[in-house]
């Protein structure tokens, strides 16, 4: 079955653009919050992850911080 | 054993890796990430041939262009020291794995600096942001302080006074950016200018509440409030890995020739770790270039 893939990021940043192209070249379907707008969603980001950089990709129930495409590897390998 | 190592995929590492492969070299890149620098540059208007493009792109279509070529690339590997070997050089990566090649091209570019306070490290990514235009946005509603007075700082706080609740900006000396910056800056409502103040703490639970400020001709003390502190004070050389094998100028820059060669024979750099005069993606690139084609010079005269 198909990894569940959530992206939390912002418009502007550089790294969650990278990210999201990433995933879309590798055909992965994921869903995207932006934390600049949806308030709830940014807490939730930070509850869920410690800490405030973005991007943070959830891949079923584990988490990467920032735009680690070895570990997003890894994890989507599993 | 590769007959060149870059170290660095920014836009010099790139397209000297594109340079190597026309060059039919046996080349190895190696590097943290791929975009260096260039990850935290939202729009570009000064690389020829666009008149616009965003920095997540503009390192998309590098990349590709370089996986057209059979170069190998290990990426996500940091080199941490790079030596002497016979007939050679080794990188050795943080981890502790070893990449020999006859020649290097170092090309590792700059890092944001880091201020060197209590509560800096503690808090990084905890409300510690060195990225305003990644992090920024996150902290919309709220209180942020920015830290510095150049232009990216004047610009990071530009942008943070149309979502923030309140923006501080502290800067140690009289702001240093461009004064049509300045100008729109003051115009705002909500952002206070502390110039020539230090920071002296950054202080908070799980995450940052705010940071201490002192006057350095007041000599009185502040405290800010502030869930976000983002750090903006400049630059500093990616060239510890190379700081034994070569002298580094005062700032930490690799000095190098006109054709990219530093004090030691078959170790050239390029880009925004030298010492070129101007930190720029479109000088990087043609650094880049320009030192594989001196190495590839070099390499043909060993083989002689």
């Amino acid at each position: 079955m198909a990894a569940k893939v959530v992206v939390y990021s912002t418009p502007t940043c550089p790294y969650c653009k990278r990210a999201k192209d990433y995933l879309t070249r590798k055909g992965i379907a994921y869903q995207e919050f932006n934390v600049a707008e949806d308030r709830e969603k940014a807490r939730e980001m930070i509850e869920k992850s410690g800490q405030m950089g973005v991007p943070v990709i959830v891949v079923d129930n584990d988490l990467v911080v920032g735009f680690d495409q070895a570990k997003l590897d890894k994890l989507l390998l599993k | 054993m590769h007959e060149l190592m870059i170290i660095g995929a920014g836009p010099a590492g790139l397209a000297a890796a594109v340079y190597a492969a026309r060059k039919r070299l046996k080349a190895l890149l190696v590097s943290g990430d791929i975009g260096g620098q260039v990850n935290q540059t939202l729009g570009i208007e000064n690389y020829l041939g666009y008149q616009f493009i965003e920095g997540a792109e503009l390192i998309a279509k590098f990349e590709s262009q370089v996986s057209q070529f059979p170069i190998d690339q290990k990426i996500g590997t940091r080199i941490s020291r790079l030596g002497e070997i016979t007939d050679g050089f080794e990188a050795i990566s943080e981890t502790g794995d070893g990449f020999q090649a006859r020649v290097v091209l170092f090309a590792t570019g700059k890092r944001p600096k880091k201020l060197g306070v209590s509560g800096e490290a503690e808090f990084a990514g905890k409300g510690v942001s060195y990225c305003a235009i990644c992090d920024g946005p996150v902290f919309a509603g709220q209180r942020v302080a920015i830290v510095g007075g150049g232009n990216s700082a004047v610009g990071a706080a530009l942008d943070m006074v149309r979502i923030a609740e309140h923006v501080d900006l502290v800067s140690l000396t009289p702001l240093t950016a461009d004064i049509i910056l300045i100008e729109k800056l003051v115009e705002a409502s909500n952002v206070s200018v502390y110039a020539q103040y230090q920071t002296e703490k950054i202080y908070g639970n799980a995450f940052v509440s705010g940071i201490v400020i002192k006057g350095l001709v007041t000599g009185e003390e502040k405290r800010l409030d502030a869930s976000g502190v983002f750090i903006e004070i400049g630059l500093a050389p990616n060239s510890e890995p190379v700081k034994d094998l070569i002298e580094l100028n005062k700032w930490g820059e690799v000095p190098v020739s006109c054709a990219n060669e530093t004090t030691m024979p078959g170790l050239y750099a390029a880009g925004d770790v030298t010492d070129v005069p101007e930190k720029q993606i479109i000088v990087a690139a043609g650094e880049g270039a320009k030192a594989v084609l001196q190495a590839h010079r070099y390499l043909q005269q060993l083989a002689k």
